[in-house]
């Protein structure tokens, strides 16, 4: 609309051309982010002859589910080929879906108590402990297997969902701190200074003021803690062992035998990784967005 | 302070133990600390702690100090050290400058209202919900010499059958890493700069329209500017991070062939797990921290100085 004020004619038909470059730009750069989720998932539903065949087929005849029913142990005609009934898929989404959830959880409670305090006071040592605090979450983690694992297998930690909750509590609260500092920045402190006039503690001013203002940062700071564990490989592939509290990530990684590899099993179980996460964030894609420039935009 | 303290005096609001103002925000730290110094400061400590020593899984009752040797013989004796450091670095510094600049033009593309513009953010946030490890997977099946979906893609297109060997060879292998690296971590490049664009005010763009100033001109001297606390943002969460590309290329190559792929991240576990020498692989651990920290360091600085402009302690 803004272009029509744009006095010369030759001017505007000029940028509607640049403008239609633009978007064809755009689109095909999308198109190359998309495309291979895209593909993994059409490919988990594919007939098997068709995945190895040479010379390939684009234009798939015929879907089938059989990929899932093999993942979960159900018969197929086609028999249990590749990844076959024993992988106990459904324990390594049990697993995933506890470890993940009740460290956000825990993540959340105390990264934000501590965004809090980062956000409205001063004392000493405050850029010290900031800056240490995201220090540790910039260990990498397969730094950080090498000693939890020895520490872990000592306390009888190792290989225990616990364990894998702990560990992913320590790893989330750093960033959720530091999107709740960005919020709570964003909230201004006179409403805080006005509930203590009112006779509010500094508790009930953090519990009833602020906080409920700084829910969707609250609900951003979650999607990431929850993908972050989620997703977590380094750690998991090295602590977890056994189905006991075995996640996903590990398990996807266990499958690519060097030579065999089920390419559409794998897809399946892709398929299994990427759905939570997906509904995730299309919950609260507009929170992420906020929470991440919250502290940018205070500057 | 008193009067919140008198405030105790109310029956059902009161904390049980009596916590005076002063000490609450502490207490509302501490968890925080205790527990990231459980999991991740004890930890590190022991584990600077075994990085001079000879420990090994098979003598784990009896092992003894041996100074520096563990370094020493890294940086001096290792022949694949500095190879593994050198690619490293190339490969951050590609994947970040890359990404920045990738990101970018997106972002610019991006924040012109068009129609249709959440679809494209949402289709573009697609790598964002992918675990590196499933990138990894992707990328290594689309790269696969006989099936992958790039080798097809040639065949179909040239009607020659091409085997090209991308994981297999030591350059092609480095370029289809980048290209996983870039694919995962461009998106979250592009949202958090496209946010920025967004928020730009616009009288400065206005006032340089009335100049006549050339696109290139406002880009340089206005866009950019006024950006920089969104990229100090996304450069600060990409530092933190920058080692996830550990998964990425433990699935697609494992460091190999013949460690012509191996990155300081993949090295750390080939010594410590497939090498037998725990203790040589805390050394490497720990020289992939101070890669980390140091990074991080240098990114993160600016962040701090432009987001707490107002309240550095002194």
């Amino acid at each position: 609309m803004t272009d029509e004020t744009t006095p010369k004619k030759k001017r505007l038909r000029r940028d509607r051309w640049k403008n239609l470059g633009a978007d064809i730009l755009l689109w095909i750069i999308m198109f190359i982010f998309f495309v291979p989720a895209l593909w993994i998932i059409l490919t988990s539903i594919r007939i098997r002859s068709e995945i190895n065949a040479f010379p390939p087929v684009w234009i798939p005849s015929g879907f089938s589910l059989d990929s899932y029913k093999i993942l979960f142990g159900m018969p197929t005609p086609e028999g249990a080929f590749g990844l076959g009934g024993e992988i106990p898929v459904a324990t390594y989404a049990r697993n995933s879906v506890i470890i993940s959830l009740i460290s956000t959880f825990f993540a959340l409670i105390f990264g934000t108590m501590a965004g809090y305090v980062f956000s409205r006071f001063k004392f000493r040592g405050k850029n010290g402990l900031y800056l240490s605090m995201m220090l540790a979450r910039a260990i990498p983690g397969i730094a950080l297997s090498l000693p939890l694992f020895i520490v872990f297998a000592r306390i009888k930690l190792s290989d225990t969902l616990i364990g894998m909750v702990i560990t992913y509590v320590a790893m989330n609260i750093p960033f959720t701190t530091w999107l709740m500092d960005g919020f709570f920045r964003a909230i201004p402190k006179e409403l805080d200074e006005a509930a203590r006039i009112d006779g509010c503690s500094l508790w009930e001013a953090f519990i009833h003021i602020s906080l409920p203002l700084a829910l969707p940062g609250v609900a951003a700071a979650g999607i990431f803690a929850f993908l972050t564990a989620w997703n977590e490989f380094a750690l998991a592939g090295i602590i977890t062992r056994t189905p006991n509290s075995r996640t996903f990530p590990p398990a996807l990684f266990e499958f690519t035998g060097q030579f065999v590899s089920d390419w559409r099993g794998m897809t399946a179980m892709s398929v299994l990784m990427l759905i939570p996460a997906i509904i995730f964030v299309a919950l609260v894609q507009r929170q992420l967005l906020e929470g991440l420039t919250a502290g940018a935009t205070k500057g | 302070m008193t009067v919140a303290l008198d405030k105790n005096k109310v029956p059902k609001r009161t904390l049980r133990f009596q916590i005076s103002e002063k000490q609450l925000p502490f207490l509302l730290v501490l968890p925080s600390i205790i527990i990231i110094l459980a999991v991740v400061g004890l930890p590190m400590a022991y584990s600077l702690y075994l990085s001079f020593t000879d420990f090994t899984m098979t003598n784990a009752k009896s092992f003894e100090l041996i100074g520096f040797q563990n370094y020493a013989n890294l940086l001096f004796k290792d022949r694949l050290f500095w190879p593994v450091f050198g690619r490293t670095i190339l490969f951050t510094t590609l994947a970040v400058n890359i990404e920045f600049v990738v990101g970018l033009g997106i972002a610019q593309l991006m924040a012109r209202a068009i129609r249709g513009q959440s679809l494209a953010r949402t289709l573009m946030m697609m790598p964002m919900m992918f675990a590196p490890i499933l990138v990894g997977f992707q990328f290594k099946w689309f790269f696969n010499a006989q099936v992958g979906l790039v080798n097809n893609l040639l065949y179909t297109l040239t009607g020659q059958p091409q085997l090209i060997p991308w994981l297999i060879d030591k350059n092609l292998g480095f370029i289809t890493l980048l290209v996983a690296e870039i694919w995962m971590s461009t998106p979250f490049m592009a949202i958090i700069l496209e946010a920025g664009l967004l928020s730009l005010p616009q009288e400065p763009f206005e006032a340089a329209d009335i100049d006549g100033a050339s696109s290139w001109q406002k880009f340089r001297m206005i866009t950019l500017p006024l950006l920089m606390p969104f990229i100090y943002t996304a450069m600060a969460i990409r530092s933190l991070d920058i080692a996830r590309a550990y998964d990425v290329v433990s699935m697609m190559t494992g460091g190999g062939p013949a460690n012509r792929t191996e990155l300081i991240w993949t090295y750390v576990n080939r010594l410590a797990f497939s090498g037998q020498q725990f203790a040589m692989g805390t050394a490497m651990s720990y020289i992939t921290v101070i890669f980390s920290c140091f990074f991080t360091f240098m990114l993160f600085q600016n962040v701090l100085k432009s987001r707490w402009a107002g309240d550095m302690d002194e």
